[in-house]
């Protein structure tokens, strides 16, 4: 079985739902004749033409806009947001347009908004965003963050067939440090469904995107520690797999609460207000949350350093609960 | 759908024919009369809850504009386009039910004023942050010019409306892109209590036509057969792969804002002034010196009209509000839809069998990955 990074197997999983179905399409600044910022949609445009691999203008609102209409006629449009970071651009397309239109008046909005998120990466305020909170909180969208180079195949196809708008980030800082056997096969992955990506009974670190590997990577120097992490991937943030934190927790009786994005706001809270109401006789410790700070993203490397958790982190913070 | 035959190379319909002309005038009547009983009737007994917004006097964009529209073209109407719903066959009886938030409406009661939209008839309304169904459209046309059938879309919005920036992305898209769009401004005088010298710095909207490489045209809004024309015009263009067109239709908003805004702001002699210019009376006048109608079947006409409002209000009220609990439902659109029949639209390109697909292929489980 072919090795594929992370990128290459989003582009390989953009390019079977291209083949496979001529209503999918493409659209976003740069995809075409570059083949994409980061190259994911490097060969498209020489593969499936100028129709279905748009070069656009800048204009986040009239990319997502024009999806959603070209969505509406019956096309399957796969919109690229430079970096997710410009999504606030097209911010009023995607939550008041998209989100509510099934809703509202029935018509299926089947559009995908995929793009490089996160950090780690010296890109400072406006590269590294991690925003998926502000669709998260918005009913009607799903929003999906693959974290290993096979879940990234499987959840975009899944994401350009589901009839719903998708926001699909792709963390920057895996696409060409991750790689793995990547079945060439036509596959897909769920979206709504949460992976165990480590079996454990200590402690559970319910997580997503890029801090996965963080957490397995404390994991692995936990075991030696005789502690044991479980590690759960959430993988889709809207609708998530309620059930598949809850076993967690019941099952190791101690949560950590991993992600990268900011504190206030973040998935951390929610998933402590769920375990507190569904999971309350199940905890042996207190709840605990390890995020970036509030604040924007820094660029100089000891502050971004400073800024993002780490293994080193998460190690601490496993220490102090499993002795609680 | 029509013909590309049929809908590339139809003449340029300018003139209207004896049975337009009627069409044009039952409609105007109409949407003036089943407004009037929205906004000074049901809204005043409190039938109607929310927001009403109207388009009294300014209906001559809606059904210059709407008429020249054939099957396979899509509209994005204004919230003061009541007409381009009913021409295009929007019940008015569901459109009244909409306005009283009944469950049988084309929103379920999701949504209130004229926020409907049907896709079998071409219709896509708006959100109430206007200017969202600018960019909407250019990717309605975008589809429209690869299936090669000659359909166009139109979007209509207020001035106040081309202030928004992303309405300014969909122009430079459309012109950059040569899109099969038409974009009609209706230019009223006021956006809520913003006059149009608050609102740009120019006289006539037109100019911003060349500037996003389309022809600009600014027009008498309240004369339904100079609306007529021009809309003809810009659509015979873009059924032509011409591209797009901005035309500014200039009338006045002879109501407030909405029902609740008393619009102490407007000068009274403006609305004396635009009264004289009212687009209902032009077009009687237009008939009767025609000799295409006559006095006693124009008030024949407001006498059906009236029935015809009557029957579609007592259709509306009698239909029961929604269940609290149904709030829930619909947020997604998964495959056993809450909205009933499949609301997956059929793409000349692509398979029709959208919502299942993801069962045909093989669902390998996720190993973990340590």
């Amino acid at each position: 079985m072919p090795l594929l990074t992370y990128l290459e197997a989003i582009r390989q999983g953009i390019w079977e739902e291209m083949e496979r179905d001529p209503s999918v399409f493409l659209l976003g600044e740069d995809i075409g004749i570059l083949g994409g910022a980061f190259k994911v949609t490097a060969g498209m445009l020489g593969k499936f033409g100028a129709e279905r691999v748009i070069d656009t203008p800048i204009s986040e609102s009239a990319i997502v806009g024009a999806a959603i209409g070209a969505a509406l006629m019956g096309m399957r449009p796969v919109a690229e947001m430079q970096f997710m970071d410009f999504i606030a651009c097209g911010f009023d397309q995607i939550v008041n347009m998209a989100a509510k239109m099934h809703y509202r008046w029935g018509p299926a909005v089947p559009i995908v908004i995929r793009g490089p998120s996160g950090a780690g990466v010296h890109g400072g305020p406006y590269h590294s965003q991690s925003n998926e909170m502000w669709f998260v909180h918005t009913p009607g969208l799903k929003v999906v963050l693959p974290a290993t180079a096979y879940d990234a195949k499987g959840l975009i196809k899944s994401a350009i067939r589901d009839d719903n708008p998708v926001i699909f980030y792709e963390h920057k800082f895996l696409y060409r440090r991750i790689k793995e056997e990547v079945p060439e096969s036509d596959y897909v992955v769920p979206l709504g469904k949460a992976a165990v990506r480590r079996e454990g009974n200590d402690v559970a670190v319910i997580t997503y995107g890029a801090m996965v590997w963080t957490a397995l990577e404390a994991a692995e120097q936990l075991e030696k520690e005789g502690i044991s992490l479980e590690v759960v991937d959430l993988r889709t943030l809207l609708p998530y797999d309620e059930e598949a934190v809850l076993g967690s927790v019941r099952k190791c009786n101690k949560v950590i609460l991993l992600h990268e994005d900011t504190r206030t706001g973040g998935m951390a809270g929610e998933l402590a207000a769920l375990i507190g109401e569904r999971a309350f006789e199940f905890l042996d410790g207190p709840i605990v949350r390890i995020t970036a700070p509030d604040t924007p993203v820094p660029y100089s490397p000891p502050l971004e350093e400073y800024y993002l958790p780490n293994a080193r982190k998460v190690i601490e913070a496993a220490r102090k609960l499993a002795k609680y | 759908m029509t013909s590309a035959k049929t809908a590339k190379n139809s003449k340029t319909r300018s003139a209207p024919d004896t049975a337009t002309l009627e069409r044009m005038l039952y409609y105007l009547k109409l949407t003036r009369e089943a407004e009037a009983r929205i906004e000074q009737v049901l809204y005043r007994q409190g039938k109607i809850v929310g927001g009403v917004y109207i388009g009294r006097g300014q209906e001559a964009i809606g059904v210059g504009s709407a008429l020249q529209l054939i099957e396979g073209d899509v509209v994005l109407p204004s919230h003061r386009d009541f007409s381009s719903f009913l021409i295009r066959g929007f019940s008015l009886a569901d459109v009244f039910a909409n306005w009283m938030a009944r469950a049988d409406t084309p929103t379920r009661g999701r949504d209130n004023t004229l926020h409907i939209g049907d896709l079998k008839l071409g219709v896509i309304p708006i959100i109430s942050p206007l200017g969202g169904t600018c960019p909407v459209a250019c990717g309605v046309a975008l589809v429209l010019k690869w299936r090669k059938q000659g359909n166009v879309a139109l979007v209509h919005l207020g001035e106040g409306t081309t202030s928004v920036g992303q309405v300014h992305e969909a122009m430079n898209m459309a012109g950059v892109m040569k899109l099969p769009v038409i974009f009609i401004v209706n230019n009223n005088g006021y956006a809520f209590s913003t006059p149009v010298e608050k609102q740009f710095p120019i006289k006539n909207l037109s100019a911003r036509g060349p500037a996003y490489g389309m022809p600009g045209k600014t027009i008498d809004g309240n004369d339904v057969l100079v609306v007529y024309r021009a809309v003809g015009e810009a659509v015979a263009r873009a059924r032509r792969g011409k591209g797009p067109s901005f035309l500014e239709c200039k009338t006045f908003r002879m109501t407030g804002h909405s029902a609740h805004d008393a619009a102490e702001y407007v000068p009274a002699r403006l609305l004396h002034a635009w009264a004289k210019k009212d687009p209902i009376l032009r077009l009687e006048e237009h008939l009767l010196s025609k000799r295409v109608m006559t006095r006693q079947q124009i008030d024949d006409l407001d006498h059906r009209i009236r029935k015809e409002i009557d029957a579609a209000v007592a259709d509306a009220e009698a239909r029961p509000l929604p269940k609290g609990k149904t709030a829930l439902e619909g947020v997604y659109c998964e495959a056993d839809c809450w909205w009933g029949e499949s609301r997956i639209q059929d793409s000349e390109f692509g398979s029709q069998e959208s919502g299942v697909r993801s069962q045909e292929s093989k669902k390998e489980e996720p190993k973990p990955t340590v």
